[in-house]
């Protein structure tokens, strides 16, 4: 066969709340390119053949953080899982594992833009210097420090990945906790503390066994594994410190 | 749904220039019941995919002077100055903001913000956080929003029109995508903060939400939409794609060739090339970092002559960083390398990369004043969606990511203003506007109805008749064959059929609305197009291949009506800078 009549199956989930009272698998004939991502096979079902199919999607560049699902059982960015990494096919395409199901592949994010909000990811500091002072000096290794846990665009693949965040409801989780890291280490940031009150009381940091799943599945080389380590580190640090009748010097802020 | 939503002042998108307006509204009015209402999550908006850099005087070898002179001539003089002016001035304050938030900028080794070169810039002006600016940008103003607890939010609300009662506008109506009710949001004040409308073409950088819904909405309630004739082709788009390989890789050095092997821009005015390996390459405002306009005007022109290469995707030229070397490019442009990988199966370390112009940004839209004004008292609006106009016939490349802060906070602290003055709204006649356009969307979209056509076949031939009437090069006969074109599609759209007449989370049905905001868009482009018999900046008719500052020195105003709109015009604002020629090259 060639390319042209070449077709692949789709296996794909449904899940329509108003009418079903759980899911099935819906499978579909879909032209094979060899330059198509699994986002464009759907987009073609959805415009030839079943405009009822419902996912999320925008930038299909990988940097919206939209369109992922599990494709064959792994956690992918649909805009970036070519076909031909999955031929001959079948392709299984279901919503990212862990979240509840709005519809279809289109997950329930309210707890995650909860977390998000709550680790307080934004510059906190006693004293804003003043606009007519000009930026904060930053060298390029203090940019470093933090840079890696900046580049996150929020797709939650790391909590699909995750087999913490599937079983306890109250851990921040990988994207979180990382982003959380990403201002503790901003050299214009001292919000440490705040977040602190937080992150050591996150149950599910400790439960963290350290697999490393989220930083495997993360499309962007952001590493929350680490960024979780960093922060067990920290709170044991910490929780040493704490004994000790004085504050050693370097300790605290 | 008839429900009790109302607040001071409602921001329509969730982008740079909404989520600034926000900020600005709840730091100088806390008082104030602020909402903002996004068909996706804030983050995942159009700003993301921003990736070169944006432009602010900071650096003691640069002047405001010099970042309004490249701005007003790289607008082909259709800019209004004092608008210019006034940008150039507030750019560095509000970049000096954005780093206080937080946004991780590159820096140079003495820990100030570094600055790159880009197109159309005779000073290096162009702040970067590596090549993926607008991400950073959005991420920092999301996250720093978060910290205005009081501010409502409506995610993955979809606005269909705006509410006018009065002569005034008082809030939208929106589809909650969970559960399709179809609500009524009032307020006493609503900025229009929705981008651009760039989906309107087959091959675009635009991203699909990108569908120019607060222009149509705008539109539709009488305001005009301004230059929309300009729209701009960036020069460096993926072939098959269309996605955008940034500016930044010429800023940094790259050069375009053809293929014969030639740096084809030297015949386009450009100006001399100076070999890769002299330290004075990349030269400002010359060359490969002239104009996007001129740019892909060259590209088309050295199509014409056969010098491009051709592939599955079309025809293309290439860009090459392989001088710039593996650190340089990891450093500076590691974006490019990651798209050119995945999405043109190339490394650009060792290999040029396939270019060609791409539909990236629309210069037009809706018209506003300097405090994001509109006619429609009540409605503002700030960013792509919005003409006020810095950007005249063709923007500069970093100059919109700025014009987000800027104008998304000035339209903030006005929209503030105006609902502090006008208390009173009409919750009767807001409800009964509600309960006409429920019955309407289930009318039209939540009946099953036969032999409808699929929206894909409207949208599909939407995107080629305004790629071929109104691409690069426009003449008559193809733009009127445009206009006709849109016309019909829009009786057609009236017919469409659609598969899903749910309600949670109905896309097809959201699509189909963007469709309908798209041919209007479309509409807009195609006639101010037609009507404009000159060519200037973006807009190149090969029939008036002159500018013609005695009758079209002015902005162009399309209005909507029954029939094919109205197209009027209105005076640009010269102060200090009377037309002249453009002039790029050393």
């Amino acid at each position: 066969m060639t390319t042209e009549t070449m077709t692949v199956t789709l296996e794909v989930f449904r899940y329509h709340p108003d009418t079903d009272s759980e899911p099935s698998y819906q499978s579909y004939e879909v032209p094979y390119r060899e330059e198509w991502v699994v986002l464009d096979a759907l987009n073609w079902l959805k415009d030839e053949v079943d405009g009822t199919l419902s996912y999320r999607w925008s930038c299909r560049m990988g940097v919206c953080g939209s369109c992922g699902m599990m494709v064959n059982g792994y956690p992918r960015l649909t805009c970036n899982a070519f076909l031909r990494e999955f031929m001959p096919g079948p392709i299984r395409v279901e919503p990212l594992r862990g979240f509840p199901v709005e519809r279809d592949m289109v997950t329930v994010l309210d707890d995650f833009m909860e977390k998000l909000t709550d680790v307080k990811p934004y510059i906190i500091r006693e004293e804003e210097q003043s606009l007519d002072d000009g930026e904060y000096l930053q060298s390029p290794s203090q940019l470093a420090d933090f840079k890696q846990f900046s580049m996150c665009i929020n797709c939650t693949l790391c909590y699909a990945a995750c087999p913490v965040y599937e079983h306890e409801d109250e851990f921040l989780g990988p994207a979180v906790l990382a982003l959380a890291q990403r201002y503790n280490l901003d050299s214009r940031d001292q919000g440490n503390e705040q977040r602190q009150q937080l992150i050591w009381a996150d149950e599910g940091i400790w439960d963290c066994t350290f697999v490393g799943e989220c930083s495997a599945v993360c499309p962007k080389d952001v590493d929350p594994a680490a960024a979780i380590q960093q922060a067990k580190v920290e709170a044991t640090n910490n929780f040493f410190i704490s004994l000790l009748p004085f504050t050693p010097p370097g300790m605290g802020r | 749904m008839a429900d009790d939503l109302q607040h001071d002042i409602l921001i329509v998108g969730g982008g740079g220039a909404g989520l600034r307006a926000v900020i600005a509204a709840a730091e100088a009015h806390p008082d104030l019941d602020i909402a903002m209402v996004s068909k996706v999550y804030p983050m995942r908006s159009h700003t993301v995919s921003a990736e070169g850099g944006a432009a602010a005087v900071i650096k003691d070898n640069d002047s405001i002077e010099e970042h309004i002179h490249d701005t007003i001539s790289g607008a082909d003089w259709l800019a209004d100055q004092d608008a210019v002016e006034l940008f150039v001035n507030e750019a560095p304050r509000e970049m000096i903001q954005l780093e206080h938030w937080g946004c991780p900028w590159s820096r140079e080794e003495d820990g100030s913000v570094a600055v790159r070169p880009f197109g159309g810039m005779r000073i290096r002006r162009t702040w970067y956080a590596a090549d993926k600016t607008g991400f950073h940008m959005l991420h920092a103003l999301f996250q720093t929003s978060l910290k205005h607890t009081a501010v409502k939010r409506y995610d993955e609300w979809f606005a269909t029109r705006l509410l006018v009662e009065d002569g005034r506008c008082q809030g939208v109506i929106a589809i909650e995508m969970r559960t399709g009710e179809v609500h009524a949001i009032r307020a006493r004040s609503v900025i229009m903060c929705t981008g651009g409308g760039g989906r309107v073409f087959p091959f675009t950088t635009n991203a699909a939400i990108k569908t120019g819904d607060g222009m149509a909405m705008a539109y539709r309630a009488g305001v005009a939409l301004k230059d929309m004739e300009f729209v701009q082709y960036h020069p460096t788009g993926l072939p098959g794609t269309g996605i955008l390989i940034t500016e930044a890789a010429r800023g940094e050095g790259g050069i375009l060739v053809n293929t014969e092997g030639r740096r084809y821009l030297e015949d386009y005015n450009l100006g001399e090339p100076v070999p890769i390996d002299d330290p004075r390459h990349p030269q400002l405002r010359t060359m490969e970092l002239g104009p996007r306009d001129k740019l892909s005007q060259a590209f088309m022109k050295e199509q014409d002559a056969g010098r491009v290469f051709s592939g599955e995707y079309g025809t293309y030229t290439h860009l090459d960083v392989r001088h710039l070397g593996e650190q340089l490019i990891m450093e500076r442009i590691p974006f490019v390398r990651e798209l050119a990988k995945n999405y043109a199966g190339i490394d650009p370390v060792h290999e040029p990369i396939p270019v060609r112009p791409v539909v990236h940004y629309m210069m037009g839209g809706i018209h506003t004043n300097t405090d994001g004004e509109t006619s429609l008292p009540g409605l503002f609006a700030a960013g792509e969606c919005a003409c006020v106009s810095i950007n005249g016939a063709n923007r500069l490349g970093s100059n919109s990511l700025t014009e987000l802060l800027v104008f998304g906070k000035r339209a903030g602290l006005s929209a503030a203003e105006f609902a502090r003055e006008h208390p009173d709204l009409d919750t009767d006649g807001l409800e009964a506007q509600r309960a006409d356009e429920e019955a309407s969307i289930a009318a039209r979209f939540r009946t099953p109805r036969d032999g409808g056509e699929r929206l894909a076949t409207i949208r599909r031939e939407l995107n080629a008749t305004m790629e071929e009437g109104a691409g690069v090069y426009r003449e008559e006969s193809g733009i009127r064959a445009t206009t006709e074109k849109v016309g019909e599609l829009k009786e057609r759209f009236e017919n469409v059929g659609i598969d899903d007449h749910s309600k949670s989370f109905n896309t097809e049905l959201t699509t189909a609305i963007e469709l309908g905001f798209l041919l209007d868009v479309g509409e807009a482009v195609a006639h101010s197009a037609l009507e404009r018999t000159e060519s200037r900046g973006s807009h190149q008719r090969t029939d008036y291949p002159d500018r013609d500052d005695d009758q079209f020195l002015k902005h162009s105003l399309a209005f909507r009506t029954d029939g094919a709109p109205r197209i009027e015009y209105a005076d640009v604002t010269i102060t200090n800078w009377p037309p002249a020629e453009r002039t790029y090259g050393n």
